[in-house]
């Protein structure tokens, strides 16, 4: 049954398809966001089908194994969850509602290929399939001036280039030295080499596209600009799946260098503090939240460097943790913005103040969200924070864990002033309640105990994240 | 397994520590479902209370002679990291598990009037509040520990945020971030005790031998997050700030509850799994609290507002308790411990007299509230004994605590006892002011409107305590005696815990270094690791 090795893939190409086909009959309001609903269910439903999948694929350049099933599923959940919060689209101007679902499939389905490909070549085409599919969408804002989104729209394809533009300079280092671009025939020769200045320069280089994807530090200054600018509903994507992807493969080149700790790890160790000091520092003094959430995903950008530069599979295993439960939280976050945004403007904290009058669920939902990003127990930011630190200890790392921790404390700050804004003020006053849709009180009830059972019950999750990195190391 | 050998299984028809730990969890999610807000007081009172009695069997089945971990219940729960669900009492933490569950209906009643908001939040996050609480005292998991000292700051956050008075804002933030910070290191030395033993089971890491440097380092990583829980000074400053913003029940839990966590920290973990560095630690520690005790009663002293005047004399009270546990010896031990249950008692009796005034006068200046003796004689009789509690009056709690304290201090050094003294002095200084202005007060024309008659003094003639309200504070002034007069129960209960403790401090403590230079070596040796930090 090879068609089981790419079933998700194969639905999100039907997806796309009949999407681009209703585009062009302009089919709009219930009938689109059902068909788009039901094609992203069927895509999970599918990486569920072929999750014990493995077999490689294209002249080994495609590799179905545990950590491409286990991404795929997350992005495939993802993008299920991110349609569904954003079913209304109240951002996006109503000519382009095809076309944003359209793009955004087509985005996630690059980031599907991508967990999947293990030759350098074949990343860096999904990669692009991805990243140009995110271009256009990111200018679809409903609103009188169009000059932000634009301006977003723009630096986004500038940083994506410069970003790509750099990873194949990295690319033709590696391959220079290795003579492959096959992950596996690469992985046998670099540990050896990770000592040589080439092979350092050429890992680093190389991964800035991700690290562009993720919002480390170099490559973070889009972040905030492009949240801030896109409407909430992209922002939402943008937040949350091409962070899984990155993740993804950045496991699969981390772990290509070697368990040792080489001069590679220590650039790590570095783009790690600078990511997690820099982005909590600037998330303290912003107004809008898209832009403090923009900053404080620089931040756990940051700590999952953490677990990812120890190169064990412990550390591995909980930066899947980390993420996913990331883009749980991250939800919880943008689904209070996207529902007190009626017309899809930004929010800013005076916009929060006194929610909880207004919407006892959303107040809820993001006080969580909030708190778990603070890494505050029993949540599942505080124990993915743990599983990493405890990974990076194992390997000594004690003065990137202190680090790391007053980070956390620092950036509890921003996060309370969040939970502040909701429960501590605007208690006078008339206030207009909202109304919620019975969907968005069960999509964040179920935000809510699933970042908390996620988080008091780790088990599950963590064994499949450990057996999916088990091959690779 | 060999986590058996510390552990004395749950017998009882039901696994009594979870729950009592999860009983407040589950009526807090019950309590969402509640409209009315008298239903949702009453609900709250016996959720509390029904707490309470599950818990009375851990007082009556105790096993008395061993200093094993008892009640416990051992489930698998995280086996990537080895982690299990393991819970468990023993002499010292049954004790302020109890007083935990004993003073929580107290909390919920003496917020029967004083919250007039948001009622069902604050049901809510009290509930929540009890089960962190409980969580704490009977964990045998570091990370369990760990949760529950931390999934406590959000209750209590919101608890002075949103209920709070003037400056809340101010003075929940420097809660909540004060505290963060302080356990931060905790954490850490958490994770690298498990790096070096493989376990995060508590009395298993209390049987493993660490070299001196290392203890140092654990040592001080979790005296930081206790010391500022305590709050030992210099730690202290947030807790006056959130004492008088926090609205009385959260005070009550706060003095009653939060501060003990602190000293039961010491007593977990620097004492048994640190020896050498807490020998070597010893008289700075002394110091501190010495520090604290003459501080806290100084700065009490000259207090105008009541609430602020009990927290600068909880730091003073907090001081005896950190002085017994330093002073290492089955006096000073025993004391602290039973200070720790005092002060739970007076303390928390006294913010309930201080929440039951404001609510008539709506003031805590002690000039707005003098001279109430003719006009509310049954409050002020009340508040006489919890005052006499708090200087440690013969016959009440607080002197056997602070005696067995002292009797330890002279017994450790005469210099040590004649410098704690003062304190006790000082305690009868402030609390006897504050009690003879509350309660006579000439009004000899400063300030304020006594001139004219009594009757004028508040505008309206005050109202004497009401049956909720004396039942209250009859069933503390009870404990306040009992404990006075017949102490002998408590100390029998910890007496097991508090003599194993001492063996392992002695076992431990044989391997302190012997070269009078040696701590400032490891010191040293701390400071090139510092470096080391630095450089990478």
């Amino acid at each position: 049954m090879q068609v089981m090795l790419i079933l998700p893939e194969l639905v999100l190409i039907v997806m796309v398809l009949v999407l681009f086909a209703a585009s062009l009959k302009k089919i709009q309001g219930t009938a689109l966001t059902s068909m788009t609903l039901v094609g992203a269910f069927l895509a999970l439903v599918a990486t569920v089908l072929s999750f014990c999948a493995t077999g490689t694929l294209f002249v080994g350049a495609y590799q179905v194994d545990g950590l491409s099933q286990l991404i795929k599923f997350l992005l495939c959940g993802g993008l299920f969850l991110v349609f569904f919060m954003c079913r209304g689209l109240s951002g996006i101007e109503e000519e382009m509602q095809n076309e944003f679902y359209l793009f955004l499939t087509l985005s996630a389905l690059g980031l599907v290929m991508m967990s999947s490909a293990v030759e350098l070549l074949t990343i860096l085409v999904c990669l692009e399939i991805s990243s140009y599919a995110l271009y256009v969408v990111i200018s679809f804002r409903r609103g009188e001036g169009r000059r932000s989104e634009v301006e977003a729209g723009i630096k986004y394809v500038l940083f994506g280039a410069v970003a790509t533009g750099i990873s194949l300079f990295g690319l033709s280092y590696i391959f220079g030295l290795t003579h492959t671009t096959y992950l596996n025939e690469i992985s046998i020769q670099l540990p050896k080499m990770m000592d040589q200045p080439m092979a350092v320069i050429g890992m680093v280089l190389m991964l800035c596209s991700f690290f562009y994807k993720l919002a480390m530090f170099p490559m973070h200054a889009w972040t905030p600009d492009i949240y801030q600018g896109a409407s909430n509903e992209t922002t939402t994507f943008i937040a949350t799946l091409p962070k899984i992807g990155a993740v993804a493969l950045l496991i699969r080149l981390v772990s290509m260098t070697g368990t040792g700790i080489t001069e590679f790890t220590w650039v790590l160790v570095v783009i790690a503090v600078l990511s997690m000091t820099f982005g909590n520092l600037a998330a303290l003094v912003q107004d809008d939240i898209k832009r403090l959430l923009a900053y404080s995903s620089i931040a756990h950008a940051g700590y999952m460097m953490v677990g990812l530069l120890c190169g064990n599979q412990l550390g591995m295993a909980a930066v899947i943790y980390y993420i996913a439960g990331y883009v749980l939280m991250n939800l919880a976050c943008f689904m209070v913005i996207y529902y007190i945004a009626p017309r899809g403007e930004n929010i800013t904290f005076a916009g929060l103040k006194g929610l909880y009058r207004r919407s006892p669920v959303l107040a809820f939902t993001l006080a969580v969200g909030a708190f778990g990003m603070a890494g505050i127990p029993p949540t599942v930011g505080f124990t993915g924070k743990f599983v990493i630190f405890t990974a990076a200890l194992e390997k000594g790392f004690y003065g990137l864990v202190v680090i790391a921790m007053v980070n956390a404390s620092v950036s509890a700050f921003y996060y309370l002033k969040m939970a502040r804004a909701v429960y501590c003020q605007g208690e006078e006053g008339e206030v207009q309640a909202l109304q919620l849709g019975f969907g968005a009180k069960v999509f964040g009830a179920f935000l809510i105990l699933a970042i908390i059972i996620v988080g008091i019950m780790p088990q599950g999750l963590m064994n499949l994240a450990d057996q999916a990195v088990a091959a690779l190391l | 397994m060999h986590m058996e050998k510390y552990l004395i299984l749950n017998t009882l028809s039901y696994p009594v520590l979870s729950v009592i730990m999860l009983v407040p969890l589950v009526g807090a999610l019950i309590s969402l479902l509640i409209k009315d807000e008298l239903r949702l007081k009453v609900f709250g009172l016996l959720v509390t209370l029904v707490t309470f009695v599950l818990s009375l069997p851990l007082y009556t089945c105790f096993d008395l002679h061993t200093a094993k971990y008892q009640f416990a219940e051992l489930r698998p729960w995280f086996s990537l990291l080895k982690l299990n669900y393991v819970v468990g009492v023993d002499g010292i933490s049954v004790l302020l598990a109890l007083l935990t569950t004993f003073i929580m209906p107290f909390c919920i009643l003496c917020s029967w009037r004083y919250i007039a908001k948001r009622l069902g939040e604050f049901i809510f996050v009290v509930l929540i509040m009890e089960t962190a609480m409980i969580g704490v005292f009977i964990s045998l998991n570091t990370v369990l520990f760990y949760i529950f000292w931390e999934a406590m700051l959000i209750p209590m956050f919101l608890l002075i945020a949103v209920w709070g008075g003037a400056r809340k804002d101010y003075a929940s933030v420097k809660f909540f971030l004060y505290t963060l910070c302080g356990s931060v290191f905790l954490l850490v030395a958490i994770v690298a005790l498990y790096i070096k033993t493989g376990t995060f089971f508590i009395p298993a890491l209390m049987d493993q031998e660490y070299s001196f440097a290392y203890q140092m380092w654990i040592f001080l990583a979790c005296a930081l997050a206790f010391a500022i829980k305590v709050p030992m000074y210099p730690f202290h400053t947030w807790l006056p700030a959130a004492h008088v913003e926090a609205p009385t029940a959260g005070s009550v839990i706060l003095a009653s509850i939060l501060l003990k966590m602190g000293g039961y920290g010491f007593l977990r973990f620097c004492l048994p799994m640190a020896p050498a560095a807490t020998l070597y630690c010893m008289p700075y520690l002394i110091a501190l609290s010495l520090i604290s005790i003459i501080f806290g009663g100084y700065l009490a002293l000259g207090q105008t507002d009541i609430k602020k005047l009990i927290a600068y004399s909880s730091v003073g009270h907090m001081g005896f308790v950190t002085l017994g546990i330093f002073l290492l010896n089955d006096q000073g031990l025993k004391g602290a411990i039973l200070q720790m249950i005092n002060h739970g008692i007076t303390t928390g009796g006294l913010f309930i007299m201080v929440g039951m005034i404001y609510e008539r006068t709506h003031s805590r200046e002690i000039a707005d509230n003098s001279a109430l003796g003719m006009m509310i004689p049954i409050y002020v009789t009340f508040l006489g004994i919890f005052c006499l509690s708090s200087l440690a009056f013969p016959g009440t709690n607080s002197f056997v605590g602070e005696f067995l304290v002292l009797l330890g201090a002279f017994k450790k050094s005469t210099l040590v006892g004649f410098l704690a003294i003062p304190g006790a002095i000082l305690a009868a200084a402030y609390m006897l002011r504050l009690l003879q202005r509350m309660v006579w007060h000439n009004s000899d024309g400063h300030g304020h409107h006594h001139d004219e008659a009594e009757e004028g003094n508040h505008g309206h003639a005050l109202t004497d305590l009401n049956f909720r309200e004396i039942s209250m504070v009859v069933v503390l002034t009870f404990f306040v005696f009992w404990i006075g007069l017949y102490p002998t129960p408590l100390l029998k209960i910890m007496d097991a815990s508090v003599v194993h403790l001492l063996q392992q401090l002695s076992a431990g403590g044989a391997t302190v270094p012997v070269d009078p230079h040696a701590g400032h070596h490891a010191l040293l040796e701390l400071g090139s690791w510092f470096k080391q930090i630095m450089i990478f």
